[in-house]
């Protein structure tokens, strides 16, 4: 097993294992801490795939604003106080089911398809090669997203301060 | 085994950078506040342990040591824990990217990374999540609220920062330290953007929490702020962390704005020293100097002035560098 | 350059065991002696009165919100700063409709009032 293939392996167990304690964590703050390390988990399988612009994004917006983001949110209600969330309902069993069954299709699904090997390496991500593409190709979608930007921020804004 | 040299070679820095911080930046760095603060306010400040008082820092660290670990029962224990490691992990990630001189074979810098500008903007916002988890972990009134007000605090400044560290990749055509050292041998940065100069100083003096930002640990208004409960060690590593990540600031403004290592005659690493230390007088300077700020004026200042003032010189150098460059 | 990510996994790893040494130290050597007074949270000395984990106010939130979208602007600058000077004139009029869109954003907040601490 190469290097790389260990850290890969290294990587996907902690974003799962945090995965897993976000989604089954009865304190809510627990949950939402345990997000940290599954997006750094993450941010480690985008530089293995030589995206490091991308990586060095997902530490800063994710792990820096969206968990403060969340955990500011946490903190407003009454879940804030970190204790008695309920995590399991009476339909668990049949939400298991179908979790387990998704998985399995997925699995047998990416098992089977022959996916052909790209030849050569992974082209490079950097910030020039990036800006370029925004500058120039994807021109019409870069400004598209800062009209979303400023949608998705009034809209926010108009929600948290009704009742104003 | 060729890997095995690099893994010892990469070890090894990563001590002596620690080191070097928790020594010569934060240790010293403590002590440089009680000189600096006792000699502008017409006092001596410590003199009694080692000669000139050189060793009264460690003479704390070992007395901290030594004391007893106390953690509230009503504490979460696993987030109290966790955030004591956070805060000065994320403030010593900071280190990674920052050149300090060079060497026969280039420059002395832990990794020059791509990113780099990017990366350091990216380890400081993870220091604001260890605060929060502080602040909330003790389960203490002074230290959420002091948590909650020390994290939006923090959170309003990065974006200042972050335009500034924009302004200047513009400048020198990347995100790389050491190319925008490099493209200061000439004219240091600080001549062309006077203006993001000045905003990164005053985002940064409110990204660690000092006067006269430091409302939300002072100790007339909310005990201490976040680490309230976190005694001996523990509140040492909180020291170390906002320490830490103020003389990381002061080094990126050396490497942003003052050329780095670039001067006549001395050795490149001295030079950078003395320009941090330059900086890091100004930082203690201005604390001693001002009153604290409110907090609902502060964060006004930095949504209403600053982000504007830094957007408009984004563009303003935009419109140079492009324009002018045909 | 995975090699650099390597070396900086490798600082992480190391920083954070330096960092833990000293828990482990007092860990070791610290004295203990347990009353339970010792252990209450503190209020300046008096008893607590009510939970500290009570609900807070919606500023923080609306901050907090206010500062993810400008992260997330701040992130589309970056690497239009290290190609615009390539690029010329046509960079510099993007970016400036981009900026603009997103100062009425800001002015947007400022009206409504997302940014008052109050």
């Amino acid at each position: 097993m190469s290097g790389e293939a260990i850290v890969f392996y290294l990587l996907a167990a902690v974003t799962l294992a945090s995965g897993v304690i976000v989604v089954t964590s009865e304190n809510i703050v627990h949950s939402a801490a345990a997000l940290v390390p599954s997006f750094l988990g993450v941010t480690g399988l985008y530089i293995l795939l030589n995206a490091e612009f991308v990586a060095g994004i997902q530490v800063l917006i994710y792990a820096g604003a969206i968990t403060v983001l969340i955990l500011f949110a946490i903190m407003l209600t009454e879940g804030g106080t970190g204790f008695g969330t309920r995590q399991r309902n009476e339909q668990a069993a049949v939400g298991a089911a179908v979790a387990a069954a998704m998985a399995v299709l997925l699995i047998v699904i990416a098992t089977r398809t022959g996916w052909t090997a790209g030849s050569g390496t992974l082209p490079l991500y950097t910030p020039g090669v990036i800006g370029q593409s925004f500058l120039r190709q994807n021109i019409l979608v870069f400004e598209g997203t800062s009209v979303v930007l400023l949608i998705s921020l009034m809209g926010a804004i108009l929600i948290a301060r009704r009742e104003d | 085994m060729d890997w095995i040299r690099d893994i010892l070679r990469a070890v090894v820095g990563t001590i002596i950078i620690f080191s070097a911080v928790a020594f010569i930046a934060v240790m010293f760095g403590v002590l440089l506040e009680r000189k600096v603060s006792a000699w502008m306010q017409s006092r001596l400040g410590p003199k009694h342990v080692g000669p000139q008082g050189l060793l009264q820092t460690v003479a704390d660290t070992i007395k901290l040591l030594q004391k007893e670990n106390i953690v509230p029962t009503r504490a979460d224990p696993i987030i109290f824990a966790s955030a004591v490691i956070i805060v000065p992990l994320a403030a010593l990630l900071d280190y990674v990217v920052i050149p300090f001189g060079t060497t026969r074979s280039g420059p002395l810098i832990f990794r020059d990374l791509n990113i780099g500008v990017l990366y350091f903007a990216a380890t400081s916002s993870l220091v604001v999540i260890g605060i929060l988890m502080a602040g909330w972990g003790s389960n203490n009134k002074y230290a959420l609220l002091g948590g909650l007000r020390s994290a939006a605090q923090m959170v309003t400044y990065e974006i200042p920062i972050g335009l500034v560290l924009v302004t200047v990749a513009l400048m020198a055509g990347s995100l790389s330290t050491v190319t925008i050292v490099n493209g200061q041998a000439r004219l240091w940065y600080i001549v062309a953007q006077p203006v993001a100069f000045l905003v990164f100083l005053i985002a940064a003096t409110a990204e660690v929490n000092r006067a006269p930002f430091d409302l939300v640990e002072a100790e007339s208004e909310l005990v201490a702020g976040y680490f309230s409960e976190y005694s001996g060690m523990r509140f040492a590593l909180f020291q170390l962390g906002e320490y830490g990540e103020m003389f990381a600031l002061a080094a990126m403004a050396v490497t942003l704005f003052l050329g780095g290592w670039h001067g006549p005659v001395l050795p490149p690493v001295l030079w950078f020293v003395i320009k941090l230390y330059a900086l890091i007088f100004v930082f203690m300077w201005v604390r001693w100097t001002y009153p604290r700020i409110r907090i609902d004026q502060m964060l006004n200042f930095s949504w209403k002035v600053l982000i504007p003032v830094s957007v408009l010189n984004l563009i303003v150098t935009a419109f140079f560098v492009v324009m002018a460059h045909r | 350059m995975l090699l650099d990510w390597g070396y900086v996994a490798i600082f992480a790893l190391v920083g954070a065991a330096m960092v833990a040494l000293p828990l482990l130290i007092i860990w070791l050597i610290s004295p203990r002696s347990d009353y339970p007074q010792k252990f209450e949270t503190y209020e300046s000395g008096v008893p607590t009165i009510g939970e500290a984990w009570s609900q807070f106010h919606v500023r923080y939130y609306l901050f907090s919100l206010v500062f993810v979208v400008f992260d997330v602007e701040i992130i589309y600058l970056y690497p239009w700063a290290v190609v615009a000077r390539s690029l010329g004139a046509i960079a510099f009029w993007e970016m400036l409709v981009f900026l603009t869109i997103l100062v009425l954003g800001l002015a947007y907040a400022w009206r409504r009032g997302a940014l008052e601490w109050t």
